[in-house]
């Protein structure tokens, strides 16, 4: 079995990223369990996707310390999901924070570096994934997440072919956000090739 | 379409329902039940089944009551609420298993254990157990599909409403679900007047009490033979579970090599026979359910009346929390103590201290506009601001601070009027939303009319109802299939019920806003401000607005003022606005001293 953990901040787009891998998974003869969050605290709170890919699966959450992939939109969420990382398991998170909406009013924001250096002194297996660079080789912030797609697929930590994942893409994105999402799966493989 | 798909579970149990034949379906949006009927609408409008008819009603009671006329027409019936929705409809619920029902007769209704979106933990067993109604619980999004199918079955041959309980996890888990070929379709028989069947009177009460209980004990036996409940496993130790908590467990004893009993119960009444199976040569067992101990008390019972000397652990034992949801890892730690097996855990999980990430209103959010107006032209009175359920109960958060109360839905205008009858000299203002003033709003507004209250109404109108993702209502003009519908006016509804002092303004003009709550201050009765502003979600305004930076003395009056998510500071303490958040509402322009917050891009 296969335990990804997606997670980020409301608006991010964890929620199609997950369902997107889901989707590709059970095409491919996986069975998929998962749960989402959604409701009051996808306002701005973050947001956490569960997702198992295998045979025989009993409950939709991973329990701690059995992720074998962290996908994290955001340093500070990746540092909250840590606890959910195997020994063994591989973490990738963008290096863009996200501070709370409150920080401005509070004071209490935090340094984007100071989540990195935890992450790089706790995770054997990580990869930091630049936001401006994603971005900007996609033409757009809004499909970050399809070019982090590009990039898990292209390191082979999918247990899918890409011809499943267009497939998926094709039936779910609305026939005119196809090309930039197709442009950012793109820039995310290319990505992978040498980071 | 493939035949397995990727499904919520709430996607799970309208396709299930659909599958069944349901043909007529009601309900009020709330989390974490929107998405049943909301895909069954968007089945409906993709013409898959276009003779279901489906509609959002204006509460859960009125839902529950079109639900029931049409099962008693002999319809198919599915009505879908949150658990606190059940509480609105309890009073037709009530009644209704008395009268029974002709057509098959399905309540769906969403616990939430956490809570996670909701003001109570209340468990809807529980309230099937006291409306004496049978209640189907599904630990999965694939169980729910096709339990939805035996619900139906077991309420035609009972003539009596069944709940369908799911909990957020069920809701909002997803999982690969294998679809199924519809089943027979079925006629609607059409409503007989059946020599008073549908008249609920003292006599009918109680001679259907009679049956109800007969059956209700008939259905412990009946139920020790279904699907949804199952014994597994021997030994003298037992793990009894329901609902997600059964998933948890199965995952918790994947690889456990150690002998013990697993009880799964997915019904109310609680299956008697499979319960004494289990019970029978245990020495101790363990129960894992969410909310109440509605599984662990039936066991007791039973060894009460059979006279079986078995440890129950549980909530009433103190043994496993009893408020909250359950988790994986936290059975897994309570189960390896329990079946004495190694527990594994390595990982020291210090983290730095992590930003906390409350909900708060969006940027560009009209409610932010009124809560604000408000709050300024109410400065140094003395007052308070009840609230009520949706987004706007988010104006209880710094810097604004305009929620003092919130209890249900529609009881913020209420409980204003009670503060002020137990204290004159305070100023009471009542918030309350649009799709909020039409579910129990109405009869607030009669009361204060006709008890002479002294309030001041602010009706905050966005045109949506946008905590449980954007469900059209009366107000809007049209329907959740998308088609037209009349377009009730608030406006028009608040004159009607006799309040002269009435008045409308654009949320987003702050200067409109004050003067309008000022007026009202200088004035007594019922007076009502309708505040008018669109939903972010609804409409994306116009182009984000800047600080010129030359202009911003870093007074930080903004932020502290509205605490709009789009503006933050520089490192030199000056303002800036994010163009991606930020809609243009040119609120905050209003609020600084300085003029430094304008239109456009300043400094591209």
């Amino acid at each position: 079995m296969l335990n990804i953990l997606v997670t980020g901040v409301g608006g991010q787009g964890t929620v199609l990223f997950a369902r997107l891998i889901g989707s590709a998974a059970i095409s491919s003869g996986y069975a998929v369990k998962g749960t989402e969050t959604i409701g009051m605290a996808q306002r701005g709170g973050s947001v956490v996707s569960h997702l198992r890919i295998g045979e025989l699966i009993n409950s939709p959450l991973i329990p701690l310390e059995k992720a074998d992939l962290i996908i994290a939109f955001e340093p500070a969420e990746a540092v909250r999901s840590l606890p959910y990382l195997s020994k063994e398991g591989k973490l990738l998170t963008l290096d863009a924070p996200i501070q709370p909406v409150t920080a401005s009013l509070t004071g209490k924001g935090y340094e984007a570096a100071e989540m990195l250096g935890f992450l790089k002194a706790n995770v054997s297996n990580l990869s930091v994934l630049s936001s401006a660079e994603l971005a900007r080789g996609s033409g757009s912030a809004k499909v970050i997440n399809v070019a982090m797609l590009g990039f898990v697929l292209a390191k082979g930590w999918l247990p899918f072919e890409e011809e499943a994942l267009l497939a998926v893409l094709n039936e779910r994105i609305p026939k005119r956000f196809l090309e930039l999402n197709i442009k950012a799966l793109n820039t995310g493989k290319e990505y992978a090739q040498w980071n | 379409m493939s035949k397995i798909q990727m499904l919520m579970g709430n996607e799970a149990i309208a396709l299930g329902a659909l599958r069944a034949g349901v043909q007529v379906v009601s309900g009020y949006p709330g989390t974490p039940s929107t998405e049943i009927l909301e895909s069954i609408a968007k089945q409906k409008t993709l013409g898959n089944y276009p003779n279901v008819y489906v509609e959002w009603s204006v509460n859960e009671k009125s839902a529950m009551e079109v639900a029931a006329g049409a099962a008693f027409a002999g319809a198919r019936v599915l009505v879908t609420m949150k658990q606190v929705g059940l509480n609105v409809a309890s009073d037709p619920l009530m009644s209704l298993n008395y009268t029974g029902i002709k057509g098959g007769m399905v309540i769906a209704v969403a616990d939430d254990p956490g809570p996670i979106s909701s003001q109570t933990e209340q468990d809807t067993r529980r309230f099937g157990e006291f409306a004496k109604l049978m209640v189907f619980d599904p630990s999965s999004p694939e169980e729910a599909y096709t339990m939805i199918a035996d619900a139906f079955e077991y309420s035609e041959a009972y003539g009596r409403p069944v709940i369908l309980r799911p909990t957020t996890r069920v809701c909002h888990g997803y999982a690969s679900v294998e679809l199924l070929p519809d089943l027979p379709p079925r006629e609607i028989e059409g409503f007989t007047k059946d020599g008073g069947k549908w008249v609920i009177f003292p006599r009918l009460s109680y001679n259907n009490h009679i049956i109800i209980e007969r059956d209700l004990k008939e259905l412990e036996h009946r139920l020790s033979s279904y699907s949804a409940n199952s014994l597994t496993g021997s030994g003298k130790k037992g793990i009894a579970c329901g609902g997600v908590s059964y998933a948890y467990v199965k995952e918790a004893l994947e690889g456990v090599n150690e002998e013990y009993k697993l009880l799964k119960v997915g019904t109310v009444p609680f299956p008697a026979d499979l319960g004494l199976e289990f019970l029978k040569g245990l020495d101790e067992l363990i129960v894992f359910e969410e909310l109440d101990p509605v599984i662990e008390k039936a066991l007791i019972h039973l060894c009460g009346v059979h006279n079986l000397n078995v440890k129950i652990k549980g909530k009433l034992s103190l043994d496993t929390p009893n408020a909250g949801e359950n988790t994986v890892s936290e059975i897994l730690r309570r189960i390896a103590g329990f079946l004495d097996v190694a527990f594994q855990t390595s990982r020291d999980n210090a983290l730095p201290p992590l930003p906390v990430r409350p909900p708060v209103l969006c940027a560009g959010c009209p409610h932010r506009a009124s809560f604000f107006a408000v709050k300024e032209a109410a400065k140094g009175l003395k007052t308070v601001f009840c609230g009520d359920i949706g987004c706007y109960t988010l104006g209880n958060a710094l810097p604004l601070e305009m929620t003092d109360t919130c209890l249900c839905m529609g009881a913020g205008l209420t409980v204003a009027q009670g503060i002020t009858r137990a204290e004159p000299s305070r100023t009471a203002f009542a918030f309350i939303g649009d799709s909020t003033f039409f579910h129990t709003g109405l009869a607030g507004v009669v009361n204060a009319v006709y008890n002479q209250a002294e309030i001041i109404i602010c009706i905050l109108d966005n045109s949506t109802t946008a905590m449980t993702g954007n469900q059209p209502h009366p107000g809007l003009g049209r329907k959740v299939t998308g088609e037209p519908a009349p377009r009730l006016s608030i406006y028009d509804i608040v004159k009607a019920m006799g309040v002269s002092e009435l008045t409308r303004v654009n949320a987003f003009d702050l200067e409109a806003g004050k003067s309008a709550v000022k007026q009202m201050l200088a004035k007594t009765g019922v007076r009502v401000i309708l505040f008018e502003g669109l939903c972010i979600a609804v409409d994306k305004k116009g182009t984000p607005y800047s600080v010129e930076d030359e202009t911003c003395k870093a007074c930080s009056i903004c932020v502290k003022k509205l605490g709009c998510p789009a503006i933050s500071f520089k490192e030199d303490g000056k303002a800036v606005i994010s163009p991606h958040l930020c809609t243009g509402c040119g609120v905050c322009s209003g609020v600084c001293p300085f003029n430094a917050i304008k239109e456009g891009q300043l400094n591209a």
